[in-house]
């Protein structure tokens, strides 16, 4: 089977799309960017095959008349499941990985004691793995680095305190070894992970009552059939740093118009806030760009901006909209500089105004900023799609269709939940284009 | 390096290396070397500035031209303007004043020594012939206060009904018989011979021809010359202390000649890695240059195939494409018309009408602006003439920011990003044709 590939470097996110003949997006895949870009193209474009997989079982599936009705769950659980044996798979390397790293003169006399630590350590974040991956449970991230590292630092200071050990120490073990591991990208073992990950399925009590179908076919099936990497197109800050030529680059400005065109075929006006970019595009009818203009010099108002405030308040980056949702009115902060949004922050907490309240003024100073970008690029036009990773942001899109409609009055806004994806749809549809429309 | 790719290096350099950029060398440092001797010769030291400047009459009466501007870009060139900036800084002068001038300031302050390393006299006169930026004034004002000495201003109406009226003319005629002249004759001792004024003219009737013809090769495809990039160095001599004068003319009788082998070959533009490649974009450019950077924002373009086939910023010492010639008959009456005419002079709609003529007549395929934010009286209303453009021409238009001689704001990566996005829309959108 013919695959079309988009991968977009972001400067937080990678993302990669995987598309098929007929221009149906079969895979998505995600990864933090790291500092090392090659790595976020290779793990990124193997969750978009990953995910793939999971399409084609879907297909398998879909006429199995036990799972009538309950196909989403059971695929979500078996996801689940198979995050979970990649979570082991990885935190077994990085396991290896410490232990490697906690010897030498730095560890002079103390290669025994930290040795037993990590044996404790990883022990136990092993055993809170099933839990971490029990239905239902909220993970804050989704990313190896993210959960592993919560859990080892968690555990560590506690183990250190008992053992009299300088925490530092197990610290830098830790430090050292997961920059190796994350620039490891998992081994390849698909098929393995995939029937372990449905052996838990099926171990699950509330999944008891699949044990009686055969699901190894349908599975090798999915697994089995070729997927060939076609053709690539990368896009996104960091794509000069891919190891493609030059045919196989685009720019994430053509990529996230035409993105926008293939979700939603009337879009004129785009607006796109990443990490560091915010970027207003104007397309015509065949999502050709007409004109773009991006933020210069500064990147306050960008994706940052927020992750910076998130650390501030020690709050996790999902939690800053929901809270911002319950202000019941609106602080003014300014947009022009992130470290001094920050200061004013801690000045309107320290004056007793409520988080909730001054959140939303820091979401409206986003949006205030990223209007002035659309004016420059010529204004908004109906229908007007917000994507980037921002645009997951309830109370960002909140200001922002106040806003719009403010300014340029009533227009179609449209926001796909799966917008962050935007840049590498237009990259795939790019490498799709180089192949099938030559 | 190995041997071939050393020989092409040197074939490289050599190529650049053109009897015209020689000749202009020799006349940048003969300038700089008579403002170091002016304690040995005596002579008087007149600064003023490149738009609208009245070379021709300054010349009359045996002074030495200093301009700062083209201190200041030099420094820039030659990365020495940051530090200078940063010296204007402590000593007060904002983060968002011209860099122009915090560079001269910042020279000043450090014992003005000049690009080249050579002291650069204290002003007998500043000549003010202020057009289109306020910020002369000011700038002036600076160095009156520095420096107490004389100064006079010559005040060029601003065409803000986009044509220039006999009123204009004559109030700059009459600004010149009366307060000009007879304040340069009270400077140097020397009588103002108007005969001597007509010869200067008469030589740079000559220059301008050359120039226009050289400047106009654009239209050729491929383009013989870079007319942003490259076209500096060739407006370089007409703009600054040498119109009106023989070396002026011989300059530009060289380069044309360079430039019209160049188009018997049908070769492209000489860039500072040798000749440039096949040409993919052609494009208008608005807006200054940037110094601190300007080959690694040169190489962004010619990397890529992008040539500029003409811009604005080589207009701003003067718009002689569309007829003007600086006239032997008509002496004070075509300085003032020379004044009047220049690109920062004009206002807005002329700005668009010229830049579309240039589309159109060059075949671009779109406008790029090069914004600078601590220049207004380039910046402002830049982004009303993008669109404007954009409907009018139906091309596409960008705009990057970057800075004049301040290496702290030119940031290669982004720029870079949005070139490289720009050359791929034009690709797109010749796609879709």
């Amino acid at each position: 089977m013919k695959c079309f590939i988009g991968i977009d470097l972001g400067s937080t996110t990678t993302k990669a799309i995987l598309m098929d003949e007929n221009r149906t997006v079969i895979g998505r895949g995600i990864t933090n960017s790291r500092s090392n870009y090659d790595t976020a193209a290779a793990v990124s474009k193997q969750e978009a095959f990953i995910d793939a997989r999971f399409t084609l079982l879907r297909r398998e599936l879909s006429s199995n008349p036990g799972l009538a009705g309950r196909l989403d769950s059971f695929l979500q659980d078996l996801e689940r499941n198979f995050r979970r044996e990649q979570f082991l798979e990885q935190l077994a390397d990085l396991e290896q990985t410490c232990r490697r790293n906690a010897s030498g003169a730095r560890f002079a006399g103390l290669e025994q004691a930290v040795g037993t630590a990590l044996d404790e350590i990883f022990a136990q974040v092993r055993s809170e793995a099933t839990a971490l991956f029990a239905p239902g449970v909220r993970r804050k991230s989704d990313f190896f680095r993210d959960i592993a590292g919560a859990k080892y630092l968690t555990i560590a200071e506690d183990v250190a305190r008992r053992m009299g050990l300088p925490y530092e120490v197990v610290l830098n073990v830790y430090d050292k070894a997961i920059i190796e591991v994350e620039n490891r990208p998992p081994a390849s073992d698909l098929k393995g992970k995939m029937r372990r990950g449905l052996d838990g399925l099926l171990a699950e009590p509330h999944n008891s009552e699949f044990r009686q179908f055969d699901f190894k076919q349908p599975l090798d099936r999915a697994l089995d059939l070729e997927l060939e990497e076609t053709y690539v197109i990368g896009t996104g800050y960091g794509r000069v740093r891919l190891p493609f030529s030059k045919e196989h680059i685009r720019s994430e400005i053509l990529c996230h118009g035409l993105g926008a065109h293939v979700m939603f075929p009337d879009t004129r006006t785009v607006l796109d806030i990443g990490g560091q970019d915010t970027k207003a595009i104007q397309v015509d009818q065949e999502g050709i760009v007409q004109n773009f203009q991006m933020n210069d010099r500064c990147a306050a108002g960008c994706g940052r901006y927020l992750g910076y405030i998130a650390d501030e308040m020690k709050m996790g980056l999902h939690e800053l909209g929901p809270l911002a949702m319950q202000a019941k009115k609106t602080v003014r902060i300014n947009s022009t500089c992130t470290v001094f949004a920050g200061a004013e922050l801690r000045d309107r907490l320290a004056l007793g105004e409520d988080r909730a309240d001054i959140l939303a003024g820091l979401h409206r100073s986003i949006i205030l900023r990223a209007m002035s970008i659309l004016a420059r690029s010529g204004g908004v036009f109906d229908q007007f799609t917000f994507t980037g990773g921002v645009a997951k942001n309830e109370a960002a899109t909140r200001e922002l269709r106040k806003l719009i409609n403010e300014n340029y009055g009533d227009m179609t806004i449209n926001i796909d939940p799966d917008s962050i994806y935007t840049g590498s749809l237009g990259a795939a549809t790019f490498a799709h284009r180089a192949v099938m429309e030559q | 390096m190995s041997t071939a790719s050393s020989n092409a290096a040197t074939e490289a350099r050599d190529a650049i290396k053109d009897l015209s950029m020689l000749k202009q060398k020799e006349m940048i440092q003969n300038n700089y070397d008579e403002l170091a001797r002016v304690g040995e010769t005596g002579k008087k030291v007149v600064y003023t500035f490149i738009p609208g400047n009245i070379n021709e009459l300054v010349r009359c009466f045996d002074v030495v031209g200093n301009y700062p501007e083209i201190n200041a870009l030099q420094n820039g060139l030659r990365k020495k303007s940051g530090n200078f900036i940063m010296e204007a800084e402590r000593t007060g002068h904002s983060e968002d004043v011209c860099t122009y001038v915090k560079t001269d300031i910042g020279m000043a302050r450090r014992g003005n020594i000049g690009p080249t390393g050579q002291h650069l006299p204290e002003p007998d006169l500043l000549l003010l012939s202020y057009t289109g930026c306020f910020t002369f004034m000011k700038w002036f004002e600076l160095l009156r206060h520095e420096y107490k000495c004389p100064t006079v201003m010559l005040h060029v109406p601003y065409q803000g009904e986009g044509r220039v009226t006999t009123n204009m003319r004559n109030y700059i005629v009459k600004q010149l018989r009366e307060t000009v002249i007879p304040e340069l004759e009270r400077v140097s001792g020397v009588k103002f011979d108007i005969d001597r004024l007509r010869e200067y003219l008469r030589e740079s009737a000559k220059a301008e021809d050359d120039l226009v013809w050289v400047l106009q090769s654009a239209k050729n495809r491929p383009s013989p010359i870079d007319g942003f990039f490259g076209a500096m160095y060739y407006v370089g001599p007409i703009f600054s202390a040498f119109r009106g004068t023989k070396d002026a003319t011989e300059y530009y009788r060289l380069l044309r000649a360079e430039i019209a082998e160049r188009v018997a070959q049908g070769k492209g533009p000489v860039t500072p890695d040798g000749d440039m490649g096949p040409e993919k974009y052609r494009l208008v450019t608005e807006g200054t240059l940037n110094y601190t950077h300007m080959r690694e924002f040169w190489k962004m373009f010619y990397d890529e195939g992008a040539v500029c086939v003409a811009s604005t910023y080589t207009k701003v010492g003067g718009v002689y494409d569309f007829g003007f010639r600086h006239d032997p008959e008509h002496p004070l009456e075509s300085l003032a018309d020379y004044c009047l005419g220049v690109y920062t002079n004009l206002n807005l709609p002329q700005r668009v009408d010229m830049i579309e003529r240039y589309i159109n007549e060059y075949q671009a395929d779109g406008l790029l602006i090069n914004s600078i934010k601590s220049c207004n009286s380039f910046s402002a209303g830049q982004l009303l003439l993008m669109r404007e453009i954009e409907q009018r021409t139906g091309k596409p238009a960008a705009f990057v920011e970057t800075d004049l001689v301040d290496p702290r704001y030119f940031s290669a990566a982004n720029v870079k990003n949005r070139l490289e996005s720009y050359f791929q829309m034009i690709d797109q959108k010749r796609r879709a044709a």
